[in-house]
């Protein structure tokens, strides 16, 4: 039998159970035995002193990009999930666009022992929604959910053909899984590479108007009526498509959306100053900052505060990260060149706490929205909850240590951040899963 | 050593007394150019390099004349890229350039921005942008304001027209950049879907932008209505293939400057275009040749402003020279 482990006198925050006040907490094996005001320490047990931190469910990611299998150059199983770890994640859902894509039961077995043998933590499947990811035709939904997908995507892509979308949703009203959709209309997003915006038109790049979005997430939300399926929107970036959300929720449709780390903290104008409350307009050499290169791309002020209006009012369910790990040749080009996006798992909790610092959105919000958010599209009441008897998924976090966010000390192969130099105020100082200290 | 912040890669980094400075000296260089022994050692023992990703004549061939005739040793290096290239090549490309002791390397890349990426990872090495993308092209807009300040004076509340493909046009980017710091008022007109949308109530756009000033109007007759420069912009034949076009007759005969549709100009008004020219399309034959066209003088002043240009960033070295 392992050692016991011990966290002592941390601020428990649990949204579940709508805990948040001081406990100790006895770990034994993989799950938790006890939680109480008081613990009595023994000698065998390995103590951790959470005095002046928060102890909160681990985090789960409903969507990154751990690039295994075919682009281990730019992240795999064990980087990735080494680099959820120091963000605070416990479980992170991989999405389906390797090489090859995870569109059969057999490649989606191999991740599934891959991740057994190298993740750090958990890693649930999403499957690809159609074979290669090509848009034509259904994969064997039926078989994959058998073998473990949490639900299905062709992200990196739309699901395009109305029809195709159509017919995933039937299966998902079925199955009881998410369709989760990149929303793009490629016709509108052209060779698009940053938001339409006066930002892109004094840099001279082509842009990716909101509409691009909008007009998808609008039919997307008139199929889910139509079938029934549950569609959930990948990484909402703009105030119209939360207004659609919105308004779809409140008629009972079965839709939820996240929104990523960047997306609520960071705008377009980014690419042309790093100090984004410059009035200066001047192009320089940290002008065209290819590690500000995402799809969606980072939106204008007006969209951000729409975003995180959405979260506080439950428009946006969760947060998840889309971080998307790229090597170095993928984003040292010039921006038009450069891979679309941003590493971001390892500073995800630390950049939007930035807004419980602001009064813009509370703590527990945000702790929800990395756990039974999540959980709750997972259909799972074992992960994203502290709970006695529930698996040891824990994370403890120092909310004052202030920080430089340096990417060559990240644990993740993606050295793409766009917020390089900044100093953040709150970091994850231990990560626990199923009661083995990972980080 | 040159310092590397002598970069010429937009005019937003200049101040208009700097402009003035160019024209100041680009008279002068008119002056070497118009002579019979065309020939200087302002830049004796420098390399320049032109390194063009794209095709061009006027600007390759005007920055190799006056490189030359400052008596710097020029190379042309004419890279075709096509999309798929990787931009790592031009990275590569551009170290070996810096390598083999470039001091000035004169850019023109497909890509917005190429310039700066550039100037990010060569330290030894001044780079003057001729053109990159959609995004500027500040020695054309230098040499447009030159020749236009010769014909009409002080820029300041004169209306200068740009007409057509504004949203592709690294000219009128330039231009607005530069002509908004001695107060010109600037017009755009052309079809909606060649308009950058903030373009069209440029009011909106934050305080102190430089695009700010900037007024859109829809019909060509009265935005050459009252007009002291007016200048087409090439239209490119894939605009009509890419569906932002019904048709290139159509454009014609709503957006072609036409002697015609001139009438209501200034009549001391001059016709200018950056060129190559689509005779019949943006612009008539009898505008290009005609009277107010100063097409020609746009060509011969681009050379006297790129030495200005090439003298200004080896100015530290000219001055040890001396």
């Amino acid at each position: 039998m392992s050692k016991k482990i011990l966290i002592q006198q941390g601020r428990l925050i649990n949204p579940y159970n709508k805990t948040d006040g001081i406990f100790d907490i006895l770990i034994q094996n993989n799950k938790i035995l006890e939680i109480s005001s008081f613990i009595e320490p023994n000698e065998t047990f390995e103590i951790i002193d959470a005095r002046n931190n928060i102890v909160v469910p681990g985090f789960i990611d409903l969507h990154c990009h751990l690039r295994e299998p075919g682009q281990e150059f730019k992240e795999t199983v064990a980087t990735g999930t080494m680099a959820a770890a120091a963000g605070g994640f416990t479980t992170v859902c991989a999405m389906p666009n390797t090489f090859p894509p995870i569109d059969s039961k057999p490649i989606l077995e191999s991740l599934t022992n891959l991740s057994k043998s190298t993740g750090a933590i958990r890693v649930l499947p999403i499957a690809a929604a159609t074979i290669k990811s090509e848009g034509k035709s259904l994969t064997e939904m039926f078989e994959l959910v058998d073998a473990g997908a949490i639900g299905f995507s062709d992200d990196g892509n739309p699901i395009y053909d109305p029809f195709i979308m159509r017919q995933a949703l039937n299966f998902s009203a079925q199955l009881k899984v998410p369709i989760i959709n990149h929303c793009e209309v490629p016709e509108l997003s052209k060779n698009g590479v940053m938001n339409e915006s006066w930002v892109s038109t004094q840099l001279g790049l082509p842009g990716i108007p909101n509409s691009a979005e909008e007009s998808m997430v609008s039919r997307d939300i008139l199929l889910s009526k139509l079938t029934g399926g549950h569609i959930h929107i990948a990484h909402v970036s703009t105030s119209g498509s939360v207004n659609l959300i919105r308004q779809a929720k409140k008629e009972g449709v079965n839709i939820t959306c996240e929104v990523t780390p960047h997306h609520l903290t960071l705008t377009d104008s980014i690419i042309l100053n790093k100090d984004s409350s410059s009035q200066d307009f001047v192009i320089s050499n940290d002008s065209y900052d290819t590690r500000a290169k995402v799809n969606p791309p980072l939106r204008t002020s007006s969209d951000v505060d729409s975003l995180i209006e959405a979260l506080n009012d439950g428009t946006i369910d969760i947060i998840a990260t889309d971080h998307a790990p790229h090597s170095d040749i993928d984003k040292i080009c010039t921006f038009s060149e450069a891979a679309f996006g941003i590493s971001n798992i390892e500073t995800a909790f630390s950049s939007i706490y930035q807004l419980v610092i602001n009064n813009q959105i509370s703590l527990t919000k945000l702790i929800e929205s990395l756990t039974i958010g999540p959980a709750k599209i997972l259909g799972s009441h074992q992960y994203g909850n502290l709970d006695q008897g529930n698996f040891a998924d824990i994370t403890i976090i120092d909310l004052n240590k202030q920080w430089e966010v340096n990417p060559a000390e990240f644990l993740s192969k993606g050295k793409n951040s766009p917020i390089d130099g900044s100093t953040l105020t709150s970091k994850v100082v231990k990560t626990i899963y199923q009661g083995k200290i990972v980080i | 050593m040159i310092k590397s912040s002598n970069h010429i890669l937009d005019l937003d980094l200049m101040t208009a007394p700097q402009i003035e400075q160019i024209f100041n000296d680009a008279d002068e260089m008119t002056d070497i150019l118009n002579s019979d022994y065309k020939k200087t050692e302002a830049l004796k023992g420098k390399t320049v390099i032109t390194l063009f990703f794209e095709p061009s004549t006027r600007t390759r061939s005007s920055f190799e004349q006056a490189g030359k005739i400052l008596g710097a040793d020029v190379i042309n290096i004419v890279n075709s890229t096509s999309s798929s290239k990787k931009g790592e090549s031009l990275y590569n490309t551009a170290l070996t350039i810096q390598s083999i002791k470039a001091d000035v390397i004169i850019l023109r890349h497909p890509h917005s921005g190429a310039p700066y990426f550039l100037s990010k990872l060569l330290h030894k090495s001044t780079i003057i942008n001729a053109g990159d993308g959609m995004h500027a092209h500040p020695t054309q807009a230098l040499l447009d304001m030159y020749v236009m300040k010769k014909h009409i004076g002080t820029l300041k509340n004169k209306k200068i027209v740009f007409v057509g493909d504004i949203s592709h046009s690294r000219v009128v980017r330039s231009n607005i950049c530069g002509l908004s710091k001695f107060g010109a008022k600037i017009v755009i007109c052309g079809p909606q879907s060649l308009i950058p949308t903030d373009f069209l109530s440029a009011e909106n756009l934050p305080q102190n932008h430089p695009f700010k000033n900037i007024s859109f109007e829809p019909k060509l007759h009265k935005a050459i209505d009252q007009a002291d420069v007016i200048m087409p912009l090439r239209l490119q034949r894939e605009r009509q293939d890419s569906g932002l076009l019904p048709s290139l007759r159509e454009y014609a005969s709503y957006f072609g400057v036409s002697l015609h549709k001139l009438q209501n100009a200034k009549p001391n008004a001059i016709i200018m275009h950056p060129g190559p020219v689509n005779e019949g399309v943006e612009i008539d034959h009898d505008v290009v040749h005609g009277p107010n066209s100063v097409i020609q003088e746009q060509v011969e002043s681009g050379v006297a402003i790129r030495m200005a240009i090439l003298k200004s960033v080896t100015q530290n070295e000219v001055s040890k020279i001396e």
